[in-house]
């Protein structure tokens, strides 16, 4: 069942359209990328399940009911343009921003103690936000996204400002919010976790949505006819009049060759051709990366 | 309503605990009290300084013992002397200056001179031309031949000093100063313009380090923006009624211990005096003449002065200054939010600014008016119009305002900030997500009309 959906969500600033209709469902515990190049409208829908604006037309549905007022409570949102109060200290921040998402002062300090020794920041508890590294201010932020464990968080851009190891912190978190029980909508431009971490996406561009559904249904559809080889050592295929060798690449013992067959191939014929050529470890149709899908798609309508 | 209290909190304690708020709170008072201590003792100082001036006159003993002495100032009437030579050597011999009276001072007034090296103090200037201008009245007189001249003049001798009596419709009688009104008008008015503008402008700054933080957008996906508007504007007005309630606290303390350690000690009576005369020179002299007899008149008007300022209408007065400060402080405060919602940084504020403080800065200029003129017509329309009337009305309320006045006044007050407040929330739920935009007016209206 989907734990959130939008319904033809329609939203003008005056003559522009920011959003043209745009539907999207969410299915439970499933984590959801919503992508669009910039000014495709993916901030302006975020701000409308957020509540921070309203459609002008269409309907938003939580667990199935009208989405209603209260329900802001039940939702996490990590803006992509994100800041703390540079005053203000860490902590107290933190309590500020649980309190206003509804948890009572005893309860968000000991969930705040949790987290604080789990992202290992605790001994900044006292500390000015603008003492602060941008990393250690990401981590703040993250965890004043998810305190109040919604059942439905929306990140945007959450890695920037990471180095490496963080990211893969975060990444971890996020999997494990899934894995409690929460839904997550994800806005990226890094179709790289896209890959590695979506279920789901919905791509937007000029206020419409351009493609949806299930990724890896998406990477074969778009497969489009070609294949990787792998073989054991260096070994060269020759194209044919059945299919031209795209690309090469060869590492320690192993060569993987990518190649792409002219229509519908018969995958056993070109096997049985490289078979012949040395050692075949692997057989498989390639899948495009998210990347490519992205820049042909939104490259295809201009 | 409990997410609105959360914000106000905070709002409310972090400007509290803030070092510069605690310093103003604190200092203000003190400031102020040594505005009005500073020309006093200054005052007093030079009233108590000693000074000897030379008499020359270019016909010996044409005025001579006209200016008299008093306890401070003394009158050496030289024969004999040149002024040439007296000038270099006058501050040796242990004068202050000389005053130089040529025998043409009855036909041309100003034919005489006061030679010194410093600036001579008014009260000094006074005694001198006061003195000789009676003496001139006097041998005028004399030329006529009158009788008996010097018993008339006596008798003659008149002091005029007006009691101000306010009389009520129920016909109680009231005696009320026009000092203490100016004062108060004075005061009033233009604690409001400070109060209003002061904690306006830091709901703007408040807006706009929220928007450069972009902690804003974290927020109102929690909150509604009206209602972080809203707990901005209410937190900042509690700031600015704590610091308000302190400062007249610590005023009325400091007061209180001044007036007891006045009262108190004889030789500082002065202090008292030299205020009171400042203010109401009229008062002081009525009383010195009613009260001649007793040992202290000082004392008696001082408490007389007390008296009057009690039979101001306090109880209106403040009810009315509440009013107009939260009513007044809503509207341009909404004004000042919509304002900081639309741009990116502060220095974007000016073009905004201009329009917003005109009128505000137009009331007080009419508020100052008002003191020379509570019922001129420009006073009466800027104290119904809801932009100057918060200034002008606590300005006019001292010299009795009638009731229906001030009853339009407050209605079209309601009316209006709500009205802003509706407009300014519209503008600021757009303008905080905005960026990167130059905004104009006219982009504002269009903001007014989007929907939710």
């Amino acid at each position: 069942m989907a734990l959130f959906e939008a319904k033809d969500i329609t939203k003008q600033f005056g003559t522009q359209f920011a959003l043209d209709k745009v539907s999207i469902s969410v299915p439970e515990q499933c984590i959801f990328g919503l992508l669009g190049p910039n000014g495709a409208g993916k901030t302006t829908l975020i701000r409308i399940i957020n509540q921070i604006t309203g459609p002008d037309s269409g309907e938003l549905f939580l667990n199935g009911n009208k989405l209603k007022a209260e329900d802001v409570l039940s939702i996490g949102y990590l803006p992509e343009e994100r800041g703390l109060y540079k005053k203000m200290k860490v902590g107290e921040q933190a309590l500020y921003f649980a309190q206003l998402k509804g948890l009572s002062k005893a309860e968000a300090m000991k969930r705040l103690k949790y987290w604080f020794k789990k992202l290992d920041i605790v001994d900044w508890w006292g500390k000015k936000v603008e003492e602060l590294s941008k990393g250690m201010q990401q981590k703040v932020q993250f965890i004043t996204t998810i305190l109040h464990e919604p059942k439905l968080i929306i990140f945007d851009e959450p890695f920037t400002g990471f180095d490496p190891v963080n990211t893969n912190v975060i990444k971890n978190e996020i999997l494990f919010l899934r894995e409690r029980g929460a839904t997550i909508i994800f806005s990226t431009h890094n179709m790289e976790s896209v890959e590695e971490l979506c279920d789901n996406i919905t791509l937007i561009d000029k206020a419409k949505t351009i493609l949806e559904g299930n990724v890896n249904d998406i990477r074969r559809q778009w497969a489009a006819n070609e294949y990787d080889i792998v073989f054991e050592g260096d070994v060269t295929l020759e194209g044919n009049g059945h299919y031209n060798i795209l690309n090469k690449q060869t590492e320690e013992n192993k060569s993987t060759i990518r190649l792409k067959t002219a229509g519908e191939a018969d995958t056993n014929e070109i096997l049985r051709t490289a078979v012949k050529s040395g050692k075949v470890l692997s057989f498989n149709p390639a899948l495009p990366s998210m990347n490519e899908i992205f820049i042909r798609v939104v490259e295809s309508r201009n | 309503m409990n997410k609105i209290s959360i914000i106000i909190k905070r709002e409310y304690m972090t400007r509290v605990r803030k070092k510069s708020f605690i310093i103003m709170t604190i200092l203000a008072p003190v400031l102020m009290a040594a505005i009005i201590i500073v020309p006093t003792l200054v005052m007093m100082n030079q009233d108590q300084d000693f000074k000897k001036i030379a008499v020359i006159q270019d016909t010996p003993g044409l005025f001579k013992g006209v200016v008299p002495n008093t306890k401070n100032l003394e009158f050496d009437y030289l024969e004999n002397v040149k002024l040439e030579d007296l000038q270099k050597t006058f501050q040796q011999a242990g004068y202050y200056g000389i005053l130089f009276i040529s025998s043409e001072l009855v036909n041309t007034p100003n034919a005489i001179r006061l030679i010194s090296k410093q600036q001579p103090p008014i009260a000094l200037l006074q005694h001198i031309e006061s003195s000789l201008e009676k003496e001139i009245e006097k041998q005028k007189l004399m030329t006529y031949n009158i009788q008996n001249l010097d018993e008339i003049m006596k008798n003659v001798e008149t002091k005029v000093s007006i009691q101000t009596i306010k009389i009520d419709d129920s016909g109680k009688v009231k005696e009320t100063s026009t000092g203490i009104a100016m004062a108060l008008a004075y005061l009033s008015g233009f604690l409001m313009y400070m109060l209003v503008f002061i904690f306006g402008a830091q709901v703007m700054r408040g807006v706009i380090e929220e928007k450069t933080s972009r902690v804003v957008e974290v927020i109102v996906s929690s909150v509604k923006p009206i209602q972080l508007m809203m707990g901005k504007i209410i937190g900042i007005a509690l700031v600015g009624l704590t610091q308000f309630l302190i400062w007249v606290f610590l005023t009325v303390g400091i007061v209180g211990v001044l007036k007891a350690t006045i009262l108190k000690k004889d030789n500082l009576t002065e202090v008292t005096q030299n205020v009171t005369k400042s203010v109401m020179t009229n008062d002081q002299q009525a009383a010195m003449g009613t009260q001649a007899s007793q040992i202290n008149p000082q004392m008696a008007e001082f408490s007389r002065i007390f008296d009057n300022a009690m039979n101001q209408p306090w109880g209106l007065i403040i009810i009315c200054f509440i009013f107009y400060f939260i009513t007044g402080y809503l509207l341009y405060a909404s004004i000042f939010a919509a304002i900081g919602s639309a741009v990116d940084n502060e220095t974007e504020t000016q073009q905004f600014m201009l329009p917003v403080t005109i009128p505000i800065i137009l009331a007080l200029m009419v508020a100052m008016g008002t003191m020379q003129n509570p019922e001129s017509s420009l006073s009466f329309w800027c104290s119904l119009i809801p932009l100057t009337s918060p200034v002008v009305m606590v300005a006019r309320l001292p010299f009795g305002v009638p009731y229906w006045q001030i009853a339009v006044s407050m209605f079209l007050m309601i009316v209006t900030f709500i009205a802003f407040v509706w407009m300014a929330a519209k503008v600021y739920r757009t303008g905080i997500l905005m960026y990167g935009k130059k905004t104009s007016w006219k982009e504002m209206w269009k903001w007014l009309r989007y929907s939710g």
